[in-house]
């Protein structure tokens, strides 16, 4: 699209104002309910009190110093990047294995939408729903603890969300579980668009599963890896729901993320102010990920 | 020499699936089991399978408890609101960029494209004062609202790209016979569009029923809260009846997984499509 010069005449001015008029509904609500708040919650990180003080005082950069200097803050940084990295690492390769298995012509297309169904159900349950379950799942007394015990893996009981070691770990796992089909069901889209012509070729060439894997199916579906990448990075860094119903942050801060930290600024210390410094800090850091996301989208258009 | 290889390639696919089914089966089907079971029997050692009294019981008692019925009637009237809110306002914002052009429709498009990225909780802090201030704080329309701003970027992206494939040709023949835009969107765009508006619909369904964080902080009373929210206030109040809870997790995590077994081709295609293009 170039850069359409717009007839200002009298058809061209209705013409824009019937594009407006259609996009209205959409620009009402994008301004009250995202540019408003996006701007509140960057001018309250500037104050002192907020919501809670009827007459705030302006503070400037106190609250992004209070915040940056702030141990459990880091703390918080620490586990989130912990949660996210090694949830996307696990996502992929789970992601990964199940749709090569549901790619493969060894399979009939009724075993093949089984199983596709089976292995995307995760997807579906609601963070509430996927925390109470692992909660039956991980307790001391649980059927996973029965089978470690059973295995002779543990002699004790697993404090699986209980204990700060291993407490980050569950929350991990849970998330792992709970995301993997979203790679799943969008590499196997990305494979069937792949042309059987170049695995042809690639087996002619007297290539190895292992070789047509890393240079021809990775390469072919490499757009797609990125962009799932991406988009699990901003999710995940945004997880709140599946850590705030299992563990709460707790024990004693062991699976605390920024987004329980906000949230606890916010909603439990009545601290709006430190909270919105927060909120503005992960904001920038996924908008700065939203970018080259867009930037993405646009070049491939 | 190659037959080997392919008997090793089907025990490779095979342990696969094994594993697979496991991981992602026994999770779901030990919640519908101890939902059938009484409590007693939910942390057994041995864990019992299939328990030899199997009842309703845990189903009976939600049915009979109005909070938990209130749940899922907000629930399902949170998501009902949006998925037509979404749909209808989302149809006009697409219908407006793939057919006309405008100043600002590329800064427009990039800000939707964009909104993705925004964290939910940053929005929250200042929806808080902003619902309190217009009087929605506590009501299902602030869920309504709020929701709308998640759903709408992806229905308007999905939409347009629905609508850029169907050719302008159809709509100019609406105006040849003297219709109006109006006309050609309703008659000729939306009915064509019909499969992509059954995507968005499901992922909008999807997300608008499964959503936790404002429904947690922008409601107070139980009458006001949706399922995802009650399942986990039922943690406290019921004092750890397990059956119960599963029997409630089943039941709100129906509607959606009834929706992805009948519509499961279109319900995948709308998933996707942030991630995979054509």
């Amino acid at each position: 699209m170039s850069n359409t010069r717009f007839k200002w005449d009298k058809k061209g001015r209705r013409r824009i104002g019937i594009s407006y008029a259609y996009l209205a509904p959409t620009l009402i609500l994008m301004v009250i309910l995202l540019m408003v708040p996006i701007i509140m919650v960057i001018r309250y990180s500037f104050f002192d009190n907020v919501i809670v003080n009827k007459n705030p005082v302006f503070v400037g950069l106190q609250n992004y110093k209070t915040v940056l200097t702030d141990k459990k803050f880091w703390e918080a940084v620490g586990h989130t990047l912990y949660f996210v990295i090694v949830s996307i690492i696990a996502h992929m390769i789970i992601g990964m294995a199940f749709a090569l298995v549901l790619n493969t012509r060894y399979l009939s297309s009724t075993t093949k939408g089984i199983f596709r169904v089976l292995f995307a159900l995760p997807w579906m349950f609601t963070a509430s729903v996927i925390a109470i379950l692992w909660r039956m799942l991980l307790d001391p007394n649980g059927v996973l603890n029965f089978f470690i015990q059973a295995l002779h893996l543990s002699k004790q009981q697993v404090l699986f969300l209980a204990s700060r070691d291993v407490a980050l770990r569950s929350v991990t796992l849970i998330n792992i579980w709970s995301g993997y089909p979203f790679y799943m069901i969008s590499i196997l889209a990305g494979l069937q668009g792949v042309s059987t012509d170049i695995y042809e070729a690639s087996a002619l060439d007297g290539a190895n599963s292992v070789q047509t894997f890393l240079h021809v199916t990775i390469p072919s579906i490499k757009p797609i890896l990125i962009s799932l990448i991406m988009l699990d990075f901003v999710w995940t860094l945004q997880q709140f729901a599946l850590i705030w119903m299992t563990t709460g942050g707790g024990p004693v801060n062991a699976t605390e993320t920024v987004s329980t930290y906000i949230y606890k600024y916010a909603f439990t210390k009545y601290q709006y102010s430190i909270a919105s410094t927060g909120a503005v800090i992960l904001l920038i850091v996924c908008t700065i990920i939203g970018i080259f996301y867009v930037k993405r989208q646009i070049a491939e258009e | 020499m190659v037959g080997r290889k392919k008997v090793s390639g089907k025990i490779i696919v095979l342990i696969i699936l094994i594993i697979g089914t496991i991981w992602a089966g026994f999770p779901i089907f030990w919640m519908i089991d101890n939902s059938f079971k009484p409590n007693a029997e939910i942390f057994a050692k041995p864990p019992i399978w299939f328990s030899k009294s199997f009842n309703f019981e845990a189903y009976a008692k939600i049915f009979q408890n109005p909070t938990e019925i209130r749940f899922f009637l907000n629930s399902y009237l949170v998501t009902a609101c949006v998925v037509v809110l979404t749909l209808v306002i989302g149809l006009l914002a697409a219908y407006s960029f793939s057919r006309f052009d405008f100043p600002g429709k590329k800064v427009i498009n990039t800000i939707i494209v964009a909104v993705q990225a925004v964290p939910p909780i940053t929005l929250l802090i200042p929806y808080l004062s902003l619902i309190v201030a217009i009087k929605l704080y506590n009501t299902l329309f602030a869920l309504i609202l709020t929701y709308l701003v998640t759903t709408l970027p992806y229905c308007i992206l999905m939409m347009t790209g629905y609508f850029n494939t169907i050719p302008k040709s159809l709509d100019e023949a609406v105006k040849i016979d003297g219709g109006s835009t109006w006309t050609a969107l309703w008659k000729i765009l939306v009915p064509t569009a019909v499969p992509g508006m059954v995507s968005v619909g499901m992922y909008t369904f999807m997300n608008a029923w499964n959503e936790y964080l404002f429904a947690l902080a922008l409601t107070k009373t139980n009458d006001m809260r949706t399922v995802p929210v009650g399942i986990n206030l039922l943690m406290g109040q019921h004092a750890y009846e397990w059956n119960q809870m599963m029997a409630m997790s089943v039941l709100g995590s129906l509607p959606v997984l009834v929706l992805f077994l009948i519509f499961q081709k279109y319900f995948i295609a709308g998933m996707t499509a942030g991630a995979v293009k054509n």
